[in-house]
């Protein structure tokens, strides 16, 4: 009986992986032939964009703010509270910006995405929409997939830029050193690998969040109790995939730039 | 000499498409895991004809809409939509063929970002007609269901009859060459379903377009095949006492399979146990 249940469990992630790569292949693919909406690409843009762009430059500032106050204890010991800027900008600049921002516009975007494209299956407007003749992965799904990638690459050099600002504010602020000494150590210690590193990781987690939350959101299946099942799975997948790539990405990177 | 050029049989005549039915089912079944959903089913939709899908709740004529407009596909049988095979054939190219029919779902679908202008002319939208030709064609669209007044609206405050309704005016705006009709009436108050019924009907006698009308409400199937469309009165009327309306045909479904096919004649008439048990 255990038996049976393994084997149903394991047949059913290997149907959803493989359902799932050929959705988000589809969608990519969708980028390369006509029609595009490009109007819903700006639309979607202007919804993951600009209305992540508090939650993210907060979180970016206060991340920044913790970085500097838990390393200026530690820098203490060595006398090296002068490396504050170069520690707080290499950390924003290489991992924190690029995993805090796509864990956050995770939690807003694909949840967002799932529950509504859940909601229009739920209530047959998909169906609707293919019946009047229009793809829904390329009018739902392709735009948001390449608005995503396109936002989280500026809203995590947005973060970074006030992660940095924070920790100047602690350092400044709250620790009494010189500005000019924290942003002239934060540039000096930056090199253009960490930079790359850095922009390339939202690339593949912009990918991931919005396909990630279309795929649940239009593999809904149970009513509204459905569409809060796939809210959920979105969020939760999405966030879980986004530190396993970022383990991939950075392995890679690391391999590209010793 | 002579011969070479001489016919040697007479060539097949080209099969008037007129004469083409707009949807052939051929041994169509669909199972979602489990026992089968539908099971062998065979008919056809003539042109200019209304054929009423009857049934109780649950028994797959949802399903059979929706393999019929290919937004499902049977997992065995054939299904020719305007001509042309579409059981196996890839999303992209059947979205073409969709864009010539017009479907009417269950809760009306409306998409509900959008105003009733925008819902009612999202194919001509996507087609980038001129905005005024889009205004003109809504207008005239929203007309026809009698709901001008609707034009800026959103769906979220119209009432369940409106939506569907709007629905028709969306379906009907393309001039489509087939219709598709969910359960229009199901959940409306009677005087509701009168509309949308009349509604149908309209459509029917005075542009006839071919249809298929899903419902398990048989006053409104009978009251489609008792009454007809007057253009002069500008409402249905019913006709002569032992009449019925013509090219206005029966199915019925029972545990996924197709157990009547016929005229109304036929339907009150049957031996079948079943249909005299729906029908009583």
């Amino acid at each position: 009986m255990a038996t049976n249940t393994i084997d149903r469990s394991a047949k059913q992630i290997v149907l959803t992986v493989q359902e799932y790569t050929l959705f988000a292949w589809r969608a990519f693919l969708n980028l390369f032939s006509p029609p595009i909406y490009w109007v819903d690409f700006l639309v979607q843009s202007d919804i993951i964009g600009v209305g992540s762009l508090n939650i993210v430059v907060l979180s970016g500032f206060f991340t920044g703010c913790v970085l500097a106050l838990q390393s200026t204890a530690t820098l203490q010991a060595f006398g090296a509270t002068s490396v504050t800027g170069r520690f707080v900008a290499l950390t924003m600049i290489r991992e924190l910006g690029a995993v805090l921002t796509g864990i956050m516009v995770s939690g807003r975007n694909a949840s967002s995405m799932a529950s509504e494209l859940g909601s229009m299956v739920v209530t047959e407007q998909i169906d609707a929409m293919r019946a009047l003749g229009v793809d829904p992965m390329r009018k739902l799904v392709t735009p948001r997939i390449f608005a995503c990638i396109t936002m989280l690459f500026f809203l995590t050099i947005l973060s970074d830029a006030f992660g940095i600002l924070g920790g100047a504010a602690v350092t400044v602020f709250l620790n009494h050193q010189n500005a000019t000494q924290y942003f002239s150590m934060a540039w000096e210690g930056l090199r253009l690998s960490d930079i790359l590193q850095g922009l390339i990781k939202p690339l593949f987690f912009g990918y991931i969040i919005a396909s990630i939350g279309c795929y649940n959101g239009m593999k809904t299946t149970g009513g509204t109790e459905g569409v809060g099942r796939s809210t959920i799975d979105a969020v939760v997948t999405a966030s879980v995939l986004i530190i396993v790539a970022d383990t991939l990405v950075t392995q890679v990177m690391l391999g590209i730039f010793r | 000499m002579n011969g070479l050029f001489a016919p040697t049989a007479d060539p097949a005549p080209a099969p008037d498409p007129e004469a083409v039915p707009v949807v052939v089912l051929s041994g169509v079944s669909i199972s979602f895991e489990g026992p089968p959903v539908l099971d062998d089913i065979t008919f056809c939709v003539p042109r200019g004809e209304t054929r009423i899908l009857l049934g109780p709740a649950g028994v797959g004529k949802s399903v059979l809409l929706k393999i019929v407009n290919g937004l499902l596909c049977p997992d065995k049988g054939s299904v020719l939509l305007l001509g042309e095979e579409i059981s196996q054939m890839k999303e992209e190219k059947v979205i073409p063929l969709r864009a010539r029919t017009g479907m009417v779902f269950q809760e009306g679908a409306l998409f509900d970002s959008l105003t009733v202008r925008d819902n009612v002319a999202y194919q001509l939208i996507q087609e980038r007609v001129p905005d005024d030709e889009i205004d003109s064609r809504v207008r005239e669209a929203l007309t026809f269901v009698g709901l001008e007044q609707t034009f800026s609206m959103f769906p979220a405050s119209l009432s369940g009859g409106m939506r569907r309704r709007v629905a028709i005016a969306r379906a009907l705006i393309h001039n489509p060459e087939f219709l598709l009709y969910d359960s229009p009436t199901g959940g409306l108050d009677p005087v509701t379903s009168t509309t949308i019924i009349e509604l149908i009907m309209k459509q029917r006698d005075v542009y006839r377009t071919p249809s298929l009308l899903v419902t398990h409400r048989l006053q409104d199937a009978f009251t489609l095949c008792t009454h007809r469309y007057d253009p002069d009165q500008g409402k249905m009327v019913p006709l002569p006492e032992g009449h019925s309306a013509e090219q206005t045909s029966f199915l019925m479904l029972n545990e996924g399979r197709l157990i009547f096919d016929g005229s109304l004649y036929d339907l009150v008439h049957t031996p079948d146990p079943f249909v005299r048990e729906f029908l009583e």
